[in-house]
């Protein structure tokens, strides 16, 4: 089950410059501000990828749900 | 049906229709607070929109997430291009952004912040926790 610590560390380590604020309850359910400069001309679409795709397969599973802001410094 | 025939029905569907909602359960009866509240703010800009129940066949939401390239659901897509998540309407809504973007005039009386789904949202489904390594 990972912690928030967890995931703050695998989103900042996957996204070079980006800063994470990761909350979670239950370790099941998460929330994460995320501010990155990569985001910077993507859409939000393209911004919420990038967080998403460090969890590739994991979404739904033992994370079940991710609850994403994204913003540009 | 096979998955390509599901998925030609897919892109048929988003192709066809301006706004439409991939959701869990219906607008009426949904089944995840995450579609619950992304139908709640496209009823508070009472706009007409499609609604697609990804529920009945698993393959519907594993083709749509395929096409669309997003894990989650719901999936909201307007003109043929993928809007967001529930995360994205609600922040698109709140900054005004959405009823731009959907071409509709807010309400006068809609609320500022999105709403929350009406009723107490479901607790997260059962065996979830079976699928913790």
């Amino acid at each position: 089950m990972p912690s928030a610590e967890e995931v703050k560390t695998r989103i900042e380590a996957a996204i070079p410059g980006a800063e994470a604020d990761v909350q979670t309850a239950d370790e099941v359910h998460f929330s994460a501000t995320v501010r990155a400069g990569a985001f910077d001309g993507l859409s939000r679409v393209q911004q919420h990828r990038l967080v998403m795709d460090v969890f590739d397969g994991e979404l739904g599973g033992a994370i079940h749900a991710l609850a994403l802001k994204t913003e540009v410094p | 049906m096979s998955d390509t025939a599901i998925r030609d029905a897919i892109s048929q569907a988003i192709a066809e229709n301006d706004i439409i909602l991939f959701m869990k359960g219906t607008p009426d009866h949904p089944a995840c607070g995450f579609s619950a509240r992304t139908v709640a703010t496209l009823q508070a800009l009472e706009t007409p929109f499609t609604a697609v129940d990804v529920l009945p066949d698993p393959r519907i939401r594993q083709e749509l997430s395929a096409l669309s390239n997003w894990p989650t659901i719901p999936q909201l897509f307007h003109k043929g291009e993928l809007l967001g998540g529930c995360d994205i309407v609600t922040e698109m809504y709140e900054s005004g952004e959405l009823a731009g973007t959907l071409g509709v005039d807010a309400p006068a009386d809609a609320p500022d912040d999105a709403p929350e789904a009406a009723g107490p949202l479901p607790a997260a489904p059962l065996g979830i926790e079976n699928r913790l390594g």
